[in-house]
C-alpha cells in the first residue's frame, strides 16, 4: 500500500521549447503530487508532455517556470552537480530503447551507476549480482546487450536502475519496444520489485490497459496539462 | 568517478574504435618520434662536443699566476720593478702549489716545464724542446692516437716523441718504441746570497753575483721511448703544446733543467734560492667546479682565469640549436594533436547517446569531461611511449649510418644521437600535455551535452 507521505510535488511547472520562431509549451502550468511508494502511470498521446514531465521529475531537465520538490528539495534550484547527485542517489531510470551500452557486458552495464557513485569494488560485485538475480538474469551477466533478447535487455536495464537502491524509479515507455507478452512480464517484474523494495514508480505509457492493470493511479496528460487523475484498484493484477 | 574506473573506461572506449584510435595514436607517436630524434641529435652532438672539449683539458683548467705579473682587473696596477718589496706579493712557489692541491675538486696542480735539450740516439744528436706532461692528461683525449703506450707511471723514466721529431730519429717511427734515448740538458742550481757571501774567493763571489746566483751544470738522462704521437697533443693556454719530446712532469721537474724564464724566476724568489713558478695550471674534476676554484684562488691572493666563458657560450649555442630543432619537431606533434581533436569529436558524435545515458545514471559534467580527457591523455601516453621508442630507433639508425660513413673515411665512430632519461620522460609528459590540451575542447563539448537531447539522439 502506498503511504500518504508526499515524495514529489510539482507546482505550476511549465517547460517551453523554442523551435525556430515557434515557442512550444511541452508542459503547461502543471501541478501534481506523488506519494511515497506509489505506482503512478503518466498516460497521454504522443506530444502530450508526459515524457517531458518525467524528465523534469527525474532531474534530466529543468522547468522554465514552477518548482519540483522531491523530499522537500527544489530540483529547479539545484546546480548541475546537485542534479547529477540527485539522479545518482535518488533516481533509477528505464528507457523505451533500453539504452544499455553495447560495448559492455550486462554485468558492466549494471555496475556503471556504482562506478559513478564511487562504491568500492567488493561491494559493487555483490550489489550487481543481487540486482541481476532480482531480474533473473544471473546467468547472462557476461553477455553483451546484442546477445540478449529485447525483454532481457529491458530486465538488464531495470537491474541497472535498481542497483543504486533508488527511492524513485522512472520508466519512460518501458514496454514500447517489446511485444505485449514480454511487456507484461516487465510490468509484472516492476510490480514485484515495488512490492519487495517499496519504491515509488513513475511510468510513462500510452497503453491505457497496461496502466490500468498495474498502476495505483493514472494521471492523464494532454497538451502539457493534467486533464484527469484516476485512482486504480490496487488489486488489479495479472 | 575514481581515477582507476576512469582509466578502465577510457581504455575500453579506445579499444572499441581500435583502428581510428590507433591511427591517431600513431600520429602522436610520429610527432613524438620526430621530436625525440631531433632533440636526441641535439643532445648527442652537445654531449659529443662537450666531451671533446672536456677531454681537451681547456675547460677544466684554471690558470694561476702571481699578481705581480698582471696589470688587468685582477692585478695590482703596472708591473713593479724588481726593487719593489716582494713581500707585498704572494710568491707562486711550492707552498702555494700545495695550498692549491689541497682545495676541494682539484685533480692536479702543475707548472709548465719546457726546456731545450739535445737528444742523443744511436750516436746522432738532435736539438729539440722538452715538455713536462701532467699525470691528469692520461684521462684526456690528448694522447688517444698514440703509437705505443702512455707513460707506465707518473715517475717512469720514459718519453713520448712527437711523430715529426721521431722521423728525424728514424724513418720507421714505430720501431723506436721501447728504445732508449739520452737527453743532454742544462741543470739549474740556484745559489742563495748567503752561499755567495760565504765564498772565500772574492772573484768567484763576484762571478756568482754577476750570474744572478745560478749555476748551470750539464747533465744527461737516459729515457725509454714509451710511445709516439702523431699530432701535437694539446695546444692552448697553459697546455703543453709545442713540445717534441714529452716527459712525465714529475720526472721533468726532478731534472731541474734550466728554463727560459729562470732568471726571472730567480728574481721572483728574491734571491732566496726558493724556486717559484711563472704559472701553475690547476686541473679540476669537472668544468662546473672551475668558477668555485677560480674564486678560491683569487681569495688566496693570486690571479686566476679560465676558458669557462667559451664553454658557456657553447652551451648557449646548443640550447638555441635544441630549441630550434624542438620547435620544428613540435609542429609534427601539433598536427598530431589536431588528429586527437578530430578523433574525439567523432567519438562524441558516435557516443552522444552513451553520454546521455551516463548523465542519466548520475555522471556529472566533470565525470564526462574527465572521461574524454582520460581518452586524450591515454592516446598521448601511448603515442608518447611508442614515439620515444621510435625516435630512439631513428637516432640509433642515424648513429649507425654515420658510423658506417665515418669508417669509410677512416675516422673514429661517434655517437651522434643520445636519448637521456630526462628527454624520454619529458617528451612523454609533453605528448600527454599536448593531448590533454587537444582534448580540452572535445571534452568540454561532451560535458556540456544536454542529457535529454543526447538520449533522444539516434
Amino acid at each position: 500500500m502506498p503511504s500518504t507521505q508526499t515524495l514529489i510535488q510539482a507546482e505550476h511547472v511549465s517547460r517551453d521549447y523554442r523551435l525556430g520562431e515557434t515557442l512550444i509549451r511541452a508542459v503547461n502550468d502543471l501541478s501534481l503530487e506523488i506519494s511515497s511508494g506509489e505506482f503512478l502511470a503518466l498516460l497521454g498521446s504522443s506530444g502530450s508532455g508526459k515524457s517531458t514531465l518525467l524528465n523534469l521529475m527525474a532531474g534530466l531537465d529543468r522547468p522554465t517556470s514552477g518548482a519540483i520538490h522531491v523530499r522537500g528539495q527544489n530540483l529547479a534550484a539545484l546546480d548541475s552537480q546537485g542534479l547529477a547527485r540527485y539522479r545518482r542517489e535518488t533516481v533509477g531510470m528505464v528507457f523505451q530503447s533500453f539504452n544499455l551500452l553495447p560495448r559492455m557486458t550486462l554485468e558492466e552495464n549494471v555496475e556503471l551507476p556504482l562506478r559513478l557513485a564511487e562504491v568500492d569494488r567488493a561491494e559493487r560485485s555483490r550489489r550487481v549480482a543481487q540486482a541481476l538475480e532480482r531480474v533473473r538474469l544471473g546467468a547472462r551477466r557476461q553477455h553483451r546487450p546484442s546477445e540478449l533478447s529485447g525483454g532481457e535487455q529491458q530486465r538488464g536495464a531495470l537491474a541497472r536502475a535498481l542497483v543504486n537502491q533508488p527511492a524513485i524509479l522512472f520508466a519512460d515507455e518501458p514496454t514500447g519496444n517489446l511485444d505485449s507478452a514480454t511487456g507484461e512480464q516487465i510490468l509484472l517484474l516492476l510490480r514485484e520489485i515495488q512490492d519487495t523494495l517499496g519504491m515509488t514508480i513513475i511510468m510513462v505509457t500510452h497503453e491505457r490497459p497496461l496502466a490500468e492493470r498495474f498502476a495505483n493511479r493514472i494521471a492523464v496528460l494532454s497538451d502539457g496539462r493534467l486533464v484527469d487523475q484516476l485512482a486504480m484498484q490496487t488489486g488489479a493484477r495479472a | 568517478m575514481k581515477g582507476r574506473d576512469l582509466g578502465e573506461l577510457a581504455v575500453r572506449n579506445l579499444r572499441e574504435a581500435i583502428l581510428r584510435n590507433s591511427l591517431t595514436t600513431l600520429g602522436v607517436a610520429v610527432g613524438v618520434a620526430s621530436l625525440v630524434a631531433m632533440l636526441s641529435l641535439g643532445v648527442g652532438l652537445q654531449t659529443l662536443a662537450s666531451q671533446r672539449l672536456t677531454k681537451s683539458g681547456l675547460f677544466d683548467a684554471v690558470f694561476v699566476t702571481s699578481r705581480r705579473d698582471f696589470r688587468g682587473p685582477g692585478g695590482e696596477g703596472p708591473p713593479r720593478k724588481s726593487s719593489a718589496p716582494p713581500e707585498k706579493f704572494k710568491p707562486l712557489d711550492d707552498d702555494a702549489r700545495q695550498q692549491f692541491a689541497a682545495l676541494p675538486n682539484v685533480v692536479d696542480v702543475y707548472p709548465q716545464i719546457r726546456f731545450l735539450t739535445d737528444v742523443r740516439y744511436e750516436g746522432n744528436s738532435f736539438s729539440t724542446n722538452v715538455l713536462g706532461v701532467p699525470e691528469s692528461s692520461r684521462a684526456t683525449s690528448a694522447f688517444d692516437a698514440i703509437t705505443g703506450k702512455y707513460f707506465s707511471s707518473p715517475t717512469a723514466e720514459e718519453a713520448i716523441l712527437q711523430a715529426d721529431f721521431a722521423k728525424e730519429l728514424s724513418p720507421q717511427t714505430a720501431t723506436l718504441v721501447g728504445k732508449e734515448i739520452t737527453l743532454r740538458y742544462a741543470e739549474r742550481r740556484a745559489v742563495s746570497s748567503d752561499e755567495i757571501s760565504k765564498e772565500p774567493d772574492i772573484d768567484k763571489q763576484l762571478d756568482e753575483m754577476m750570474s744572478g746566483g745560478i749555476s748551470i751544470v750539464s747533465r744527461e738522462k737516459k729515457l725509454r721511448i714509451a710511445g709516439i704521437i702523431e699530432s701535437d697533443p694539446s695546444a692552448g693556454i697553459g697546455g703543453f703544446g709545442g713540445g717534441r719530446v714529452f716527459l712525465p712532469i714529475r720526472v721533468a721537474e726532478q731534472l731541474h733543467a734550466a728554463q727560459a724564464n729562470d732568471v726571472q724566476d730567480f728574481v721572483r724568489g728574491g734571491g732566496s734560492g726558493k724556486p717559484t713558478y711563472a704559472a701553475l695550471t690547476i686541473r679540476v674534476k669537472n668544468p662546473k667546479n672551475v668558477l668555485q676554484i677560480e674564486d678560491a684562488i683569487k681569495k688566496l691572493g693570486f690571479n686566476a682565469f679560465s676558458l669557462l666563458d667559451a664553454s658557456k657560450t657553447l652551451r648557449q649555442v646548443f640550447i638555441v640549436f635544441d630549441m630550434f630543432l624542438g620547435l620544428f619537431a613540435s609542429l609534427a606533434l601539433t598536427v598530431a594533436s589536431l588528429g586527437i581533436v578530430n578523433t574525439l569529436l567523432m567519438a562524441i558524435l558516435e557516443r552522444r547517446r552513451e553520454i546521455g545515458v551516463l548523465k542519466a545514471l548520475g555522471a556529472t559534467d566533470g565525470d564526462v569531461r574527465s572521461l574524454f580527457f582520460a581518452e586524450a591523455g591515454a592516446m598521448g601516453l601511448f603515442g608518447g611511449i611508442f614515439g620515444v621508442a621510435l625516435g630512439w630507433l631513428i637516432g640509433a639508425a642515424l648513429t649507425w649510418g654515420t658510423t658506417i660513413y665515418l669508417r669509410q673515411q677512416d675516422l673514429p665512430a661517434v655517437k651522434i644521437s643520445y636519448v637521456p632519461w630526462w628527454l624520454a620522460a619529458s617528451t612523454i609528459a609533453f605528448a600527454v600535455a599536448v593531448s590533454l590540451v587537444a582534448g580540452l575542447y572535445p571534452a568540454g563539448r561532451a560535458a556540456r551535452l544536454n542529457p535529454v537531447e543526447a538520449l533522444r539522439y539516434e
